[in-house]
């Protein structure tokens, strides 16, 4: 019996730990009916948010991937003075309060910041916003896929008369792409739920700055069952990014091999 | 038949890396790991850049103010684990190299049957078949090959080391070998040069780093004598082959065929006389070199190298010119297969 109380103990400690975690998210579910979470999808609010977080997501990830792809490439094969310093800079977005980025970005593109511009409170805001805290979570991860590349794949390829340009295109980027893939949709969940940044830097105008986060704070004061009703949606997107993240990390080459090996035997 | 000139100057982490050598057909270097090895091949190929100057022909590849990148040489470097492309089928590694004669390739290497296999699914004899086969699909004037038989296991070892001797005869490049197993490289290259902390120790044929080593580092590396022949009788567990020298030994060791004959120098006792002890193969001939390492001494009897101590020489009065008896147990003999 007294050999049985530690175990029973960390059981019930477990069982705490995953209610604390899965309730909240099923209390969202349950405490309107999946119809009228339906209904509320309809509403201008929530299509307007949409919409928002939609496209400004889709054009910062795509400014995320052709700015940081490169800068990761050569974090990750060059070797300089200050290299360490660079990282730790890149990687510093990431564990900065967002009010604080929020703040930086006012301060160096507000009317009266270092650049002046008027970007402040406008679409573009919303995609600086989301690509500054989110970008680091890819650069991070690609700089890490692209470490992972055998050196030797890299000279072999060189010594095979393929140029820098073309042994990238063709070894370093296909062994990297599923540690890339995996980077990019980590960026994607974070710049989605971005909140903090975004509220300070480009306000939440509902139709140009309102995004998913910032919606579901506006209404919940008004209107909880429309909040509940982002929330759900939120929670789905986030799920399906969760799946897609765990599918392309598990799809790694040495895998594709032997499924490819099962395929072409059966 | 093309010359590859090396004479360059490479500082690594704890030593500088020397090499002046003109390479034209295959030279095998060894020595212990660390010494060096590798870091030859990287700056043939341009994956580092040397002081000094590198040139195959009148092509030059490295001097004071020429650097030609890893991609403007003609080298088939050939990587100790293979670096083969992971995602890549066999077909395409191949054809990385050079499109035009993929399919020949594939064939002349036995391995057009694995065109559509990936590289993990291939066994460690397929790897070295189809790096070899990429290399040479790029149409190199001069062929590197890094440790080729260290990624092997032992049982696969002796067959993947005929087959690259037979490959390398018909090739006709400028060949470097480097590798930390003597065998493998007495049995590779017809010259052999030791490197030893990034410079070249001695280099010489085979029988000539056994019999007269320079020093006691090559003499203890060098290892055993390799003595080539064929077999001629296989009975009660005695393989009998006759040397190219002409005289017939005896293994334990099982084989067929054309064999190399192992058996290290100190395991070779040298007499005046005919001595009848325990000892099966008995080699009759002339002292052909005499060679001082440390306070022992390496006789040359006929094709067999021996190690004595400085006393027995004295003893025995070995002198050059003079006639000895070699001999040396059949348990104390390897096989290896080689090729003709």
């Amino acid at each position: 019996m007294k050999r049985r109380l530690p175990a029973a103990l960390a059981v019930a400690a477990a069982a705490v730990a995953l209610a604390f975690l899965v309730l909240p998210i099923a209390a969202i579910f349950l405490r309107v009916p999946p119809g009228e979470l339906l209904h509320q999808l309809t509403t201008p609010v929530v299509t307007d948010a949409l919409i928002v977080s939609a496209k400004t997501s889709a054009i910062a990830q795509v400014l995320i991937v052709l700015f940081g792809t490169p800068l990761a490439y050569l974090l990750a094969s060059r070797r300089f003075r200050g290299h360490g310093l660079l990282v730790t800079l890149v990687e510093l977005p990431l564990v900065l309060p967002p009010a604080v980025a929020g703040l930086g970005l006012l301060a160096l593109f507000g009317r009266a910041g270092l650049l002046g511009t008027s970007i402040p409170f406008t679409q573009t805001a919303v995609v600086l916003a989301v690509a500054f805290v989110a970008s680091p979570l890819y650069i991070r991860t690609a700089i890490a896929a692209f470490e992972a590349v055998d050196p030797n794949l890299v000279a072999a390829s060189r010594t095979l008369g393929a140029g820098p340009v073309r042994t990238f295109f063709r070894v370093v980027l296909p062994l990297a792409r599923g540690g890339l893939a995996a980077g990019e949709a980590l960026a994607f969940a974070r710049g989605l739920g971005e909140f903090g940044a975004t509220i300070m830097f480009a306000g939440s105008l509902q139709g140009v700055t309102q995004t998913l986060p910032l919606a579901i704070y506006e209404a919940f004061a008004i209107d909880f069952d429309t909040a509940l009703a982002l929330g759900a949606l939120l929670v789905v997107v986030s799920a399906l990014l969760l799946v897609v993240l765990k599918l392309v990390l598990s799809w790694q080459p040495s895998r594709r091999t032997s499924s490819f090996l099962f395929a072409r035997s059966s | 038949m093309a010359t590859l000139s090396t004479d360059f100057e490479l500082p690594l982490r704890s030593f500088e890396l020397r090499l002046a050598l003109e390479v034209e057909r295959a030279v095998a270097l060894v020595g212990p790991s660390g010494a060096g090895k590798s870091s030859v091949l990287r700056a043939i190929a341009g994956l580092v850049r040397p002081s000094g100057r590198i040139a195959l022909d009148d092509q030059v590849w490295l001097d004071e103010k020429t650097f030609r990148l890893p991609e403007d040489r003609r080298v088939g470097l050939v990587f100790q684990e293979y670096a083969l492309f992971p995602h890549l089928t066999v077909e395409r590694n191949v054809a990385f190299g050079g499109k035009a004669r993929v399919g020949e390739l594939l064939e002349r290497f036995r391995i057009s049957h694995l065109a559509h296999a990936r590289p993990s699914e291939l066994s460690g004899g397929e790897r070295q078949r189809v790096a070899l086969a990429r290399a040479l699909a790029r149409e190199p004037g001069v062929l590197l090959l890094d440790e080729p038989l260290s990624a092997l296991d032992a049982h696969t070892k002796d067959a993947v080391r005929l087959e690259l001797q037979e490959l390398l005869r018909t090739f006709d490049l400028p060949t470097m070998i480097v590798t930390h197993d003597y065998e493998d490289a007495a049995a590779l290259a017809g010259t052999v040069g030791v490197l030893v902390e990034g410079q070249l120790r001695q280099l010489g044929s085979p029988a000539e780093l056994v019999s007269q080593p320079s020093d006691p580092f090559v003499a203890s590396f060098t290892g055993a004598n390799l003595l080539r022949g064929h077999v001629t009788s296989v009975e009660d567990g005695l393989t009998g082959v006759r040397l190219d020298s002409g005289e017939i030994v005896y293994s334990t060791d099982p084989a067929l065929g054309e064999v190399g004959v192992v058996v290290y120098p100190w395991d070779v006792s040298i007499g005046r006389i005919h001595a009848d002890d325990s000892a099966l193969n008995l080699i009759h001939g002339e002292i052909g070199s005499l060679s001082r390492v440390g306070n022992r001494v390496r006789v040359r009897v006929g094709p067999v190298t021996a190690e004595v101590t400085t006393a027995s020489a004295e003893r025995l009065e070995l002198a050059q010119g003079g006639v000895a008896v070699a001999s040396f147990k059949a348990t104390g003999t390897r096989l290896v297969p080689l090729a003709r």
